[in-house]
């Protein structure tokens, strides 16, 4: 069994056109910054991205955008791209807005078996539309189903040769979800580490979930909106 | 004319109570932070995965991999919790956040609320907005009366796409603080040195003048 790989180049070989992708992240926060420019440089056309957030015009997903290989994004929200606004209003790309919660779910469900569930985000509204209508003890809940991907590009702080990940502070987010659900799962760590230097008590992403690792380079790590006191 | 948006989110901090797991929205509800009441405790929690959001950071305790719904770098506390996007919304699905705050474009008197999308102007997404109105127990509004053209937030019916239906408990707003019962507003409070037939004005759905109305207590 060999799952390491050496570089992102190498792990997305075999991605190819009109791929459906995860992409774990919030905002900038936790995002596999390695595998999307190696994507950006590989040129892979036609994409469907499945990720919380577009990213900013310059920097995440925001530079697979620029370069007009994404057909279509599915995510909850994209408020921080200029790009990616003038892309929708123009018709140019294809965009599917979900409600947060229904996109972790539908994440969660894909890597747990679960073909479909019900849930109360976003019954009454344009999103419940041709969607089936359940009533559960009075109350109505929107059916959505699991997603279905090619690849799961996953960001984590810390994972062994094996694929057991740990993730740091809030850029755990929807990468452990999305680590479940690509039919193939490939991560990139800031540190990779020995096998049996990881605490199987802290161990975040069971390695079973995980097809390729490797060791990411050059982290830039870049903050949205500096805040402080 | 009435509140700023620091007054507004001071009158909203009096509705917490102790021990009360909240959500605040981007925007004014942000700020209700910056006035928690001394004597109790209350959790805070960001729906990109942390339970205990503490203060912004110091410069150079600025962590990238730390940060809020709204991007901010932000700090944890003594007892905080971080965890995935998935559990996240589980426990504000599952009903264990008390609180929501949260910032609108429209409410209406069936306690609509309309906060995600101007169709061909704006697209940003409802990010989680349309999973915590669909469940939170009690969820409050925090905006301006009327928008920048001069025109009432308060409607009848949203004329935007909405984010969740029948949801909408309170409103705190510049000129008043109003409840939202039986598809009528009912006005509780006005703002200080603002009349109450500034606030009908103000108001185009259906307002109730509440028997018990008085003047908001800033404190």
């Amino acid at each position: 069994m060999n799952k390491l790989y050496n570089n992102a180049h190498e792990a997305i070989i075999d991605v190819k056109d009109n791929n459906t992708i995860m992409l774990g992240g919030f905002g900038l926060c936790g995002i596999p910054e390695n595998l999307i420019q190696a994507l950006v440089k590989k040129g892979t056309k036609n994409l469907t991205c499945i990720s919380n957030n577009a990213g900013v015009d310059d920097f995440g997903i925001g530079l697979l955008l620029k370069t007009r290989q994404v057909k279509k994004m599915i995510s909850s929200y994209v408020g921080e791209n200029s790009e990616f606004e003038r892309q929708l209003l123009n018709g140019e790309l294809e965009v599917d807005l979900i409600p947060q919660g229904t996109l972790a779910e539908r994440c969660r469900a894909a890597g747990a078996g679960i073909p479909a569930f019900y849930t109360p985000a976003g019954v009454g509204t344009e999103i419940a539309k041709n969607k089936e209508i359940k009533l559960f003890n009075g109350k109505e809940y929107i059916l959505e189903l699991a997603f279905q991907s090619d690849f799961a590009f996953i960001k984590a702080w810390k994972g062994d040769a094996l694929g057991n990940l740990i993730y740091k502070g809030t850029a755990r987010n929807f990468n452990p979800m999305m680590a479940t659900a690509g039919k193939i799962t490939i991560v990139e760590v800031e540190e990779l580490v020995p096998i049996g230097s990881l605490d199987p008590n802290i161990i975040h992403t069971p390695s079973i979930y995980v097809d390729r690792i490797f060791e990411g380079k050059n982290y830039e790590k870049r903050i949205e909106k500096i805040t402080t006191q | 004319m009435g509140l700023n948006k620091f007054q507004i989110a001071q009158r909203i901090s009096q509705e917490l109570n102790d021990g009360d797991y909240v959500n605040l929205g981007i925007g004014i509800p942000t700020l209700i932070a910056n006035y928690i009441p001394n004597n109790i405790s209350v959790i805070m929690q960001s729906e990109n995965g942390l339970l205990g959001m503490g203060p912004f950071p110091k410069r150079e305790d600025v962590d990238p991999d730390l940060i809020n719904a709204g991007k901010e770098t932000i700090t944890t506390l003594d007892g905080s919790s971080i965890f995935n996007s998935s559990e996240s919304f589980a426990m504000i699905r599952g009903g264990r956040v008390n609180l929501t705050v949260l910032g609108a474009m429209e409410v209406s008197q069936a306690g609509d609320i309309a906060n995600w999308k101007i169709p061909g102007k704006m697209v940003k997404g409802m990010g989680g907005a349309m999973d915590l109105v669909a469940s939170a127990k009690n969820i409050i509004v925090a905006m301006m009366h009327t928008n920048k053209k001069g025109e009432s937030k308060l409607l009848k019916k949203c004329s935007l796409p909405i984010t969740g239906i029948n949801c909408v408990k309170k409103i705190v707003t510049n000129l008043a603080v109003i409840d939202i019962e039986n598809n009528n507003f009912i006005l509780k409070e006005y703002a200080p040195g603002v009349s109450v037939e500034e606030i009908k004005n103000a108001t185009e759905g259906d307002l109730i003048i509440a028997d018990s109305i008085s003047e908001m207590c800033l404190q």
